[in-house]
């Protein structure tokens, strides 16, 4: 009888599974080197300026004397962002989402996803462009004291942005309901709306709730829009009519100028990154975590 | 899931108000849906004919054919448009083929491991990550540490780690699609796994992952962030000749019209998007096209 065992070794088949598993693990490695070159360079920040100036200062004027190293101002300019974005993104997002799943033809969806996929497309910098030469001059004809560079202004381009995507997401939440929990509630003498927002939204909601986080966290992670239109100035406030600056603008502002390497200005680059990073992962996690738990549910 | 109650009368509201009253309200939900949609719709035309009005004028020939300049009507996007086809086809050239092995690793090869699913997690976790924190990377690890300065090449190897997840999910997803019965035939005739891989796995995966792999590049065309970062400069007036050469991009160069003061410059970066959007949509629709191509046989 022959045997069943391989009658020669194949080596060539081994170095080829190896080299597959170099190229994926190369994802591993990125994250390695991001962690560790954030970890780094925020470590050495934090020998020269303490932990609590940074988390809990104030005013941030890293460039200019006298200096400071307090990160609110920063967060509160993202923060406005956010809130802005989400105030655009997230009911318009869920409302294309129901429009696409519970109403739309199957001819109107052909035309309206592709759209919504050429939104999705356009380059940051093309928002930017937007914001500062139509969404800025429109706010400042429809209300007193908007500054040139304003945080509404570059939250509501922001929040067009990430809208397809909020879309998208909650359109497949809506999707996966089985149908027959429609059926069910329309047998009983359900509306098209009781059925949308008592059954199908109710149903979705974990998949809708990650869609919204995701959607935060790229608002958090936008750089080009905000740099554009929001302006350069940390400010510690909540007027949204005013010049802010988030925490991506301060890390592009720092790379357009002649910082010399390894000076504190530089090490602020890292410990600001190593706050967003953090922020954004966090979220991602916990939105990777509830999609995939909700997606257990009628699998 | 105890979100989802029993489907009762209480549940679905019938109580609340007269049979007239509530179908008034579900015409109004229905009305507003629609609306939001088109007005999504509406921005996308209004962006399209801003862009375009102020940017029509200045596109011709000697815009695409100059070098920036401090007078608008002799500026162009030539350095950066070369710029970009420089730093795309390097990204190409990286990120498609270990993008595509490390597909083919996950989907044919991988175990069920810990190690599998920390390499899953971790693709779907980086998809996330801030593209401006993939600049710091390229400006810690390709500009200083490896001293590629501002290079081609550093900028190709950053737009590739940024690319990469999306390029591993989608391509993952054009392999899943390939039914196993042909895997399971050509093992049982004998074939090695490499060779169920090349001549029965890839042959049918191909059109999936091209389209996947051009979705991406066109996201690395328009990505500004990390090439400011890496420190892609603003006044480039001359073309890159080789890898290792200096170079700016289209959206650098947009941004940096976008940022000055002057009306005209505002025209020159309107016309310098009309170029971009021609670039990601000729790209685009050679996906369409493949895409196509994949679905007639």
């Amino acid at each position: 009888m022959t045997s069943l065992v391989a009658s020669k070794k194949r080596w060539g088949e081994k170095i080829l599974r190896l080299v597959f598993f170099l190229c994926a693990f190369i994802s591993v490695v990125t994250t390695i080197c991001v962690i560790a070159i954030l970890a780094y360079e925020t470590l050495s920040f934090f020998q020269e300026v303490s932990v609590t100036e940074f988390l809990f200062g104030t005013e941030w004027r890293p460039l200019l004397e006298p200096k400071a190293y307090g990160i609110l101002p920063l967060l509160a300019g993202t923060l406005l962002i956010v809130i802005g974005s989400s105030l655009v993104a997230l009911p318009v997002g869920l409302a294309c989402a129901v429009y696409l799943s519970e109403f739309a033809s199957d001819r109107a969806r052909s035309i309206v996803k592709p759209i919504l996929e050429i939104l999705a497309g356009i380059p940051t910098v093309v928002y930017g462009y937007f914001a500062l030469t139509f969404v800025t001059p429109g706010l400042r004809l429809m209300l007193d004291d908007v500054q040139i560079f304003n945080a509404a202004s570059a939250a509501i381009v922001v929040g067009i942005m990430v809208l397809p995507m909020v879309a998208s997401l909650c359109d497949d939440a809506l999707r996966s309901v089985p149908g027959s929990l429609r059926e069910g509630a329309y047998s009983v003498g359900a509306t098209s709306y009781e059925v949308t927002a008592r059954i199908v939204v109710p149903a979705a909601l974990s998949g809708i709730f990650a869609a919204f986080v995701l959607a935060v966290s790229r608002a958090i992670g936008e750089t080009m829009a905000v740099t554009l239109a929001a302006g350069a100035t940390p400010n510690l406030t909540l007027n949204p009519l005013e010049s802010i600056q988030t925490m991506t603008a301060y890390i592009v502002q720092v790379s357009l100028g002649d910082t010399p390497s390894g000076g504190l200005a530089y090490k602020t680059l890292f410990a600001v990154a190593s706050l967003l990073f953090t922020i954004t992962l966090v979220m991602n996690l916990l939105a990777n975590k509830v999609m995939r738990k909700f997606q257990e549910v009628y699998d | 899931m105890d979100l989802i109650k029993p489907v009762t009368p209480e549940v679905i509201g019938r109580r609340s108000g007269s049979l007239r009253r509530r179908h008034l309200y579900s015409r109004a939900f229905r009305i507003a849906c629609i609306g939001f949609t088109m007005s999504a719709v509406g921005v996308l035309g209004l962006l399209i004919y801003q862009v375009a009005a102020a940017g029509l004028p200045w596109l011709d020939l000697q815009f695409l054919t100059s070098f920036p300049s401090r007078f608008p009507e002799r500026a162009g996007v030539k350095s950066a448009l070369y710029g970009t086809l420089w730093v795309v086809s390097f990204t190409a050239m990286i990120s498609l083929p270990v993008g595509v092995l490390a597909a083919i690793y996950l989907e044919e090869y991988a175990p069920a491991s810990t190690m599998t699913r920390i390499i899953e997690i971790n693709i779907a976790n980086l998809a996330g990550v801030p593209s401006i924190v993939y600049g710091i990377l390229g400006l810690a690890v390709f500009v200083r540490f490896l001293g590629l300065e501002r290079s081609v090449i550093a900028g190709a190897l950053t737009m590739s780690l940024l690319i990469l997840p999306v390029i591993i999910i989608s391509a993952k997803e054009a392999i899943r699609a390939v039914p196993s019965s042909i895997r399971l035939a050509a093992f049982a005739v004998g074939a090695t796994q490499w060779q169920v891989v090349r001549s029965h796995v890839l042959p049918s995966a191909i059109p999936g992952i091209l389209t996947g792999v051009i979705l991406a590049l066109s996201r690395a065309i328009g990505e500004t962030a990390p090439l400011i970062m890496i420190g892609a400069l603003t006044y480039v007036a001359f073309v890159p000749d080789g890898p290792m050469d200096e170079f700016t991009a289209l959206p650098i160069q947009i941004f940096n019209w976008t940022s000055r003061p002057q009306a005209e410059f505002h025209e020159l970066a309107a016309a310098g998007i009309i170029v971009l959007l021609a670039v990601l949509l000729t790209m685009n629709a050679v996906a369409v096209f493949i895409r196509y191509q994949g679905t007639r046989k």
